[in-house]
């Protein structure tokens, strides 16, 4: 028996080692960001460089915009980087955020089974494509989570003039209460419609038979933005580290390391710091 | 499948890995000094509290791990009574989150293993003068390999469990990110083939495990 408990605790002591060594790094500040930056590989293509120039490991926190301003105002981020300009703006008038920057913008596309039985295929009209699956009773995949995509598709509904729910005799409208990738993954699944910000949606590799069907519509922008924390409200951020992320970020490199990000050759996000849209 | 050879010949793939041996061993070690004791006493010693104490740990066997998350998550917030101690999304919180999943398994298995043997040999040992907290490591020699599977179990709740340590974790890159924060994360890009790779290697480092801790068990009666 004691030999057995000697043998445990030495795999114990090994992997608590292991586990310090993981952890042992200079400075370190924890980002609090969106699904769709960390689904469509973007923050991890990029920070790589923002660590080499500065010695700053960048940890990046991601859920649905709604979360990750709900985790920073309790202060357990030193930043955010999220894509819900209403949002953000509440965050920022409970005294929560700083200063807020545009770091990239591109825009969200509905998409949905090849067959296509609302017919919404071709159109540049989001609120009008939104009808057309309402009236056809098409299955609809939503999120159901306050992310910024979220948020997005329930001002679409409020355009058209009803928000469709299950209890309210909407089958075909599907609430998962999930992530875009969870999303994309049961549109695939069940093949139905639904809202998508680009980024996630060209990198996601489970697609089947779901295709881009409208896009274009200006409504249909998406802008992310970097926003510090207030130094009175979150005393105890680190400040210095957040503000050197935000400054790099819209910098000439972080905007080109933006631009340059690519999935099978198509850019997936616009580096807009210098003129935001 | 190239996919899957790129990523676990990575170094990410290896921390990865690393990490979520680290933080499940480390669980299931804390786990074990605490729910070994405590599953002993239960078994051999009589106090007042024990069979409600015993109810109430084996009702912790369906310890919802999402709701130990946010409780968690909610203490070791900077907001938060425990937000001092700076664990939150970082791998000792998410140890914290696994031992108080493990405990009540590790606790209940060896209260079950050692109340058979104290049945069987209980008597015995008192007549020949131990007292019964006395008997108590002559019980836990005898029940050796019981108290294994007990550690095992707490194991392979660690190993496997998600929703704590994606709450309390946060899945950081790098940091936090553990084989089935990992599987969750790539079945969200939708890359599956990818993700049920990486499922059938963690189901092979838990067979590993499990070997290897009866390899020194058995080892260990020669």
């Amino acid at each position: 028996m004691m030999k057995v408990t000697r043998r445990l605790l030495a795999c114990l002591f090994a992997a608590g080692m292991t586990t310090s060594a993981i952890s042992a790094a200079a400075e370190s500040i924890v980002l609090a960001s969106t699904t769709s930056l960390q689904d469509s590989g973007l923050l991890a293509n990029i920070l790589p460089a923002f660590t080499a120039a500065t010695g700053i490991e960048v940890r990046v926190v991601a859920q649905g915009t709604g979360q990750a301003l709900a985790t920073a105002a309790r202060g357990d981020a030193d930043l955010v980087l999220v894509h819900d300009p209403e949002a953000e703006d509440k965050f920022i008038a409970e005294g929560h955020g700083g200063e807020r920057r545009q770091i990239a913008w591109n825009d969200f596309v509905i998409v949905g089974p090849v067959s296509d039985p609302a017919k919404i295929g071709g159109g540049h009209d989001a609120v009008a494509a939104f009808g057309l699956i309402a009236k056809a009773g098409a299955p609809f995949v939503a999120r159901g989570d306050k992310s910024g995509t979220d948020a997005l598709e329930k001002r679409l509904w409020r355009k058209v003039g009803r928000q469709p729910s299950l209890a309210s005799g909407d089958g075909w409208y599907k609430d998962i209460g999930g992530g875009m990738g969870a999303a994309l993954n049961a549109a695939a699944g069940i093949g139905a419609y639904t809202l998508s910000d680009r980024g996630t949606w060209l990198s996601f590799a489970n697609k089947a038979e779901l295709k881009a069907l409208v896009e274009g519509d200006p409504g249909l922008l998406n802008r992310y933005d970097v926003i510090l924390l207030d130094p009175k409200k979150h005393p105890i951020a680190k400040h210095d580290a957040a503000r050197r992320l935000s400054d790099w970020l819209v910098s000439t490199a972080g905007q080109a390391a933006i631009g340059a990000y690519t999935k099978q050759g198509q850019q997936l996000f616009n580096p807009s710091a210098a003129a935001p849209k | 499948m190239t996919d899957f050879w790129t990523t676990v010949g990575s170094g990410e793939f290896v921390r990865i890995v690393a990490l979520s041996l680290g933080v499940s061993l480390s669980a299931t070690g804390l786990a074990v000094l605490l729910g070994l004791p405590l599953g002993a006493s239960l078994a051999v010693l009589r106090f007042a509290g024990r069979r409600p104490l015993i109810i109430v740990i084996n009702a912790l066997l369906g310890l919802p791990p999402v709701v130990v998350g946010l409780v968690l998550y909610l203490l070791l917030s900077r907001s938060g009574p425990l937000g001092e101690l700076g664990l939150l999304f970082t791998p000792g919180g998410m140890v914290a989150a696994q031992t108080i999943l493990a405990t009540p398994i590790v606790a209940a298995l060896v209260h079950r293993a050692m109340n058979g043997l104290w049945t069987d040999y209980g008597g015995a040992l008192l007549v020949d003068g131990a007292t019964r907290l006395r008997a108590i490591p002559t019980l836990l020699a005898m029940g050796r390999l019981p108290i294994l599977t007990a550690a095992l179990a707490g194991f392979g709740r660690t190993i496997s469990e998600v929703g704590a340590i994606l709450v309390v974790g946060g899945n950081i890159a790098g940091y936090t990110r553990t084989m089935t924060t990992a599987i969750a994360l790539e079945t969200s890009k939708g890359n599956l083939g990818l993700a049920l790779s990486l499922g059938l290697v963690l189901i092979g480092i838990s067979v590993a495990v499990s070997a290897t801790a009866f390899a020194l068990a058995s080892g260990d009666r020669r």
